[in-house]
């Protein structure tokens, strides 16, 4: 057992568990975060995908105890009090889900994705940076569509920041 | 996943005198492939032993040609170092399609060279540019370093600190990649030191895991063209056979990879 202490979504948190618990399970089980979800728990499928220290990273092959310290977002703390990110307003305007269950790590991606490489992606660099997550039901076409549309709305927030 | 202790290494040396009062301990850095393998409970070590908090192993640093990469720098980083990229491009673009964004967050260049998977890209990458797998006992030439199949020349308490080379002229990776788990199923590494100097280093096809095709490396000394290799052979005895691919059909994907990273290192 440890006392693993991280900050999660801004806030400091800590719980004791064994060294053996993955970031996934301590998110979900310890902290209630649900909307990180265990989808292959292969590190293929990208649904358990969260930021640490501003990197994604598919938590379920992850150590809790290798997070200890570090700064963890989660799809929840992406939004603001009344107002979704704009990944996920895209997301929404733009059928960019249905059944939902890959949806978290998507936007967890497509978030590190416009850090990463900018507000401008074509169609090709999306699709190829979604390598690591896995959609059973759209087809992508709407995820590439969503994610295009979000990180344009980000680029222009970032704009505005800037003034 | 069977229980573990987990602890962080202050230093190299740390790491090691930890390592030699755990039972049956293992180095961690990314995990990736040490994670995923204690989940299905194929390893359980009874100690993780934590080397990536290690100051400076994640730094790489490029003096001229001399390139020195820490053993817990993640893929992503030697993906987009702007100096290496100058160097060593052929490098960073292997580096650029190993698994996936989240995955090259994670894994490290020491961990894939420790675990040297057959089917990994460093390896073929680190006997083509002739590097050196610098550790905390000694300096091993990767000619040396990888001994076979998940097999190395490390010792039981011996950790990787960092690999260094001196960049080549030029140099290219070409790999045929399996479809689903994106593992190369034939990866070849062509580099020109200069002076005659080539070496191509094969991963992915053959079950005594990474190689030199020395036979290429002759014939290409002598005119540094794709169709130099034409008559060169490759072993169909030595090449892995699976559902994937035939011992035949990777003997042929190693040639093909082969003239494609010529030409791509013109």
């Amino acid at each position: 057992m440890a006392k693993v202490e991280m900050t999660v979504n801004g806030r400091m948190t800590s719980a004791n568990v064994e060294d053996r618990t993955l970031l996934v399970d301590y998110l979900r089980e310890e902290k209630n975060l649900t909307g990180t979800h265990v989808g292959c728990d292969t590190s293929q499928c990208g649904a358990c995908v969260v930021h640490v220290d501003g990197k994604a990273v598919k938590s379920c092959t992850v150590l809790a105890v290798q997070a200890a310290g570090s700064d963890v977002r989660t799809i929840e703390g992406l939004a603001g009090d009344d107002q979704l990110h704009p990944m996920q307003e895209a997301f929404r305007n733009n059928h960019g889900l249905q059944c939902g269950f890959c949806t978290p790590g998507m936007i967890m991606s497509a978030v590190d994705m416009v850090n990463r490489l900018g507000p401008k992606l074509s169609e090709a660099t999306i699709r190829a940076e979604l390598e690591g997550n896995i959609c059973r039901c759209t087809g992508y076409h709407n995820i590439v569509k969503s994610i295009a549309a979000g990180a344009k709305a980000m680029g222009k927030g970032m704009k505005k920041a800037a003034e | 996943m069977y229980d573990t202790t987990y602890t962080r290494a202050k230093d190299a040396s740390d790491a090691a005198k930890k390592m030699r009062a755990a039972e049956d301990g293992q180095f961690i850095a990314g995990g990736h492939t040490l994670l995923p393998t204690m989940k299905q409970r194929l390893a359980a070590p009874s100690d993780l032993i934590d080397i990536s908090h290690i100051k400076g192993m994640a730094d790489i640093s490029v003096s001229r040609k001399d390139v020195t990469i820490g053993a817990a720098a993640t893929h992503a980083s030697v993906a987009n170092h702007s100096k290496l990229m100058k160097v060593c491009p052929s490098l960073c673009e292997l580096a650029s399609h190993i698994g996936d964004p989240a995955v090259r967050n994670r894994g490290t260049i020491g961990g894939s060279i420790a675990n040297n998977d057959p089917a990994a890209d460093y390896p073929a990458a680190m006997v083509a540019l002739g590097a050196t797998i610098v550790t905390n006992k000694r300096k091993i030439r990767a000619d040396r370093f990888f001994t076979g199949m998940f097999e190395t020349s490390l010792k039981e308490d011996e950790v990787i600190k960092a690999v260094t080379f001196k960049a080549p002229k030029s140099g290219a990776y070409a790999k045929f990649p399996n479809p689903a788990s994106r593992y190369a199923m034939a990866g070849v590494y062509v580099a020109d030191h200069g002076k005659k100097d080539i070496r191509v280093g094969v991963t992915g096809a053959s079950s005594g895991g990474v190689y030199r095709a020395k036979n290429m490396e002759k014939a290409l000394a002598k005119d540094f063209s794709a169709d130099a290799i034409d008559g060169c052979k490759v072993d169909e005895g030595d090449m892995l056979s699976d559902i994937h691919g035939s011992a035949a059909y990777r003997a042929n994907l190693v040639k093909v990879m082969a003239k494609r990273a010529i030409a791509a290192a013109g």
